[in-house]
């Protein structure tokens, strides 16, 4: 079975600031992946690079089985042009921890926008599912909304039907609820859990919800200072850690 | 002060139809609007440029922005009038090769095509900086949620980054076309007869200088007037699913008639 995503010594460099030193890790199809560490570690850097929002300066990065954002010749990685990274980010669906709502579009023209525009999808199919998926995030009252007047959690739900409407066979959560008051992270993660329980997608989460990370997570990544410390079960790392750095970071959260 | 009669208030009347200055301001509406229409799409096309990662794209549109700001519009207008004395024609074809056609800019250079392109030209210097402002303040988030989509970098510009950069493009395009409007009477030195030109060839004949002044004035305030009111919806379009709504018609006017831009919004 081909890896959904496979990260073999992955480097990122923004300047003369390592962020990522060497990152090695794969995510198998309908896996959960929840990646903690403190801020800084490159956690949120790593995700980015999985749809190539950051390039990488070393090491490979596939997306079932395709090398995102390159094209291998020899040795040598060449950056594909825009068009070629733009068809292979359909296949990867992303949230944002600040959502990125399309401010000028109504929740409904927010999900339609990119099926429309980029798939080609016919409007009135475009307009029935993306309905369909506001329905599934319990949004269905809020189609004609503008997302200035919906709550953070309301927004977070949109910006995740807007990511299912491109049916993506990955979605990668950028700290989804880390902007959110405290009483609407709930319903966000309850969608979250949703998409990994009912339609069995495959995620990578960059979280600091430990709850979530044991209850829905199929492997538990801690990262610190743009290195992979521990990984395994989530009952594992999350509660009877080996690595000391670890056991210092749950310490504190917890 | 306005019952003196030396103002001649009856002819400035009798002066407010002439079909000779009511062709004059048809001229200054054609010419405003030509050269705005060319200015606001060379805008976007530099101020995109300007942004682009390739720095000999976007140090081409700089020289222009340098170049086109630098000079006085006055001389460009100037230069336009006589280019063909520059060059009398342009041929197109292959260098030392096959003559596809030719043009006679001599003849094809009327004060009306070098008033044209000269404001048009011009503008679209200063309309790529507005432009450019309105597309760096929408939030990059914007962009990356376009680009995970998979979204194309024109797509995302056309679809999202543009409309919300509307916002802040559209008040100052405002003053820039009501400025344009009264900078094309620059077009009176190269004998084009613009509403200003007609008024000085009227009272050049008949010395009522103060009251075809008045008239042209008159007219000048009118137009300005109506594009308040355009600004006014176009605004009002583009402020869609933002908090905040522009100013109602009214006190958009009396915004912009006392004209303090920080209290524009």
């Amino acid at each position: 079975m081909t890896a959904m995503v496979k990260a073999e010594g992955v480097h990122k460099r923004f300047g003369r600031l390592e962020v990522l030193k060497g990152i090695s890790l794969e995510i198998q199809p309908t896996e959960v992946m929840c990646i903690l560490g403190p801020s800084g570690s490159g956690k949120t850097t790593f995700i980015r690079c999985i749809n190539h929002l950051e390039q990488i300066n070393a090491g490979r990065l596939w997306v079932d089985g395709e090398l995102v954002g390159y094209r291998q010749v020899g040795d040598t990685l060449h950056e594909l042009p825009d068009r070629e990274v733009a068809r292979k980010r359909t296949e990867i669906g992303m949230v944002f921890q600040r959502f990125n709502l399309f401010g000028h579009m109504t929740a409904l023209e927010n999900v339609v926008e990119a099926p429309i525009r980029v798939k080609r999808t016919p409007k009135d199919i475009a307009v029935r599912s993306a309905k369909e998926l506001l329905r599934r995030v319990g949004l269905e009252e809020k189609c004609d909304e503008y997302p200035s007047r919906l709550s953070g959690g309301q927004q977070q739900r949109v910006a995740i039907a807007r990511a299912l409407a491109m049916n993506p066979k990955l979605m990668l959560f950028d700290e989804p609820t880390s902007a959110l008051d405290p009483e609407l992270v709930g319903e966000v993660l309850e969608v979250m859990r949703g998409l990994a329980v009912d339609i069995g997608m495959t995620m990578v989460v960059v979280t600091h919800e430990i709850g979530f990370a044991r209850e829905v997570g199929d492997v538990a990544v801690f990262m610190d200072d743009g290195v992979v410390v521990e990984t395994g079960k989530p009952q594992e790392v999350l509660v009877n850690p080996r690595e000391a750095r670890t056991k210092e970071f749950l310490s504190k959260v917890l | 002060m306005a019952t003196n009669p030396n103002y001649g208030w009856s002819t400035v009347r009798q002066y407010l139809t002439d079909p000779r200055i009511l062709h004059g301001l048809q001229l200054t509406l054609e010419l405003t609007a030509a050269a705005m229409v060319i200015g606001v799409v060379l805008g976007i096309v530099l101020a995109v440029m300007r942004l682009s990662p390739n720095p000999l794209v976007s140090g081409a549109a700089w020289i222009y922005i340098w170049f086109f700001r630098g000079t006085p519009v006055l001389v460009q207008i100037l230069f336009w009038n006589y280019i063909g004395a520059l060059y009398p024609h342009i041929s197109i074809g292959i260098p030392l090769g096959p003559q596809f056609a030719q043009v006679n800019i001599q003849a094809w250079i009327t004060p009306f095509i070098a008033g044209t392109l000269a404001l048009g030209l011009n503008e679209g210097a200063y309309m790529a900086e507005i432009v450019r402002a309105g597309i760096i303040s929408v939030d990059e988030g914007q962009t990356e949620a376009a680009h995970a989509l998979g979204m194309s970098r024109l797509l995302t510009l056309r679809r999202i980054i543009l409309p919300q950069a509307m916002r802040v493009i559209i008040p100052p395009t405002g003053n820039e076309t009501i400025s344009m409007l009264k900078t094309s009477s620059l077009v009176a030195f190269i004998a084009l007869g613009d509403l200003l030109y007609s008024a000085q060839i009227i009272y050049a004949a008949n010395y009522r200088t103060i009251q075809l002044l008045i008239v042209a004035s008159i007219w000048y305030l009118i137009c300005t007037s109506v594009l308040y009111l355009g600004q006014y919806y176009i605004e009002r379009r583009y402020a869609r699913g933002t908090r905040t709504q522009p100013p109602s018609a009214l006190a958009g006017w009396m915004m912009n008639v006392t004209d303090i831009p920080f209290l524009r919004r």
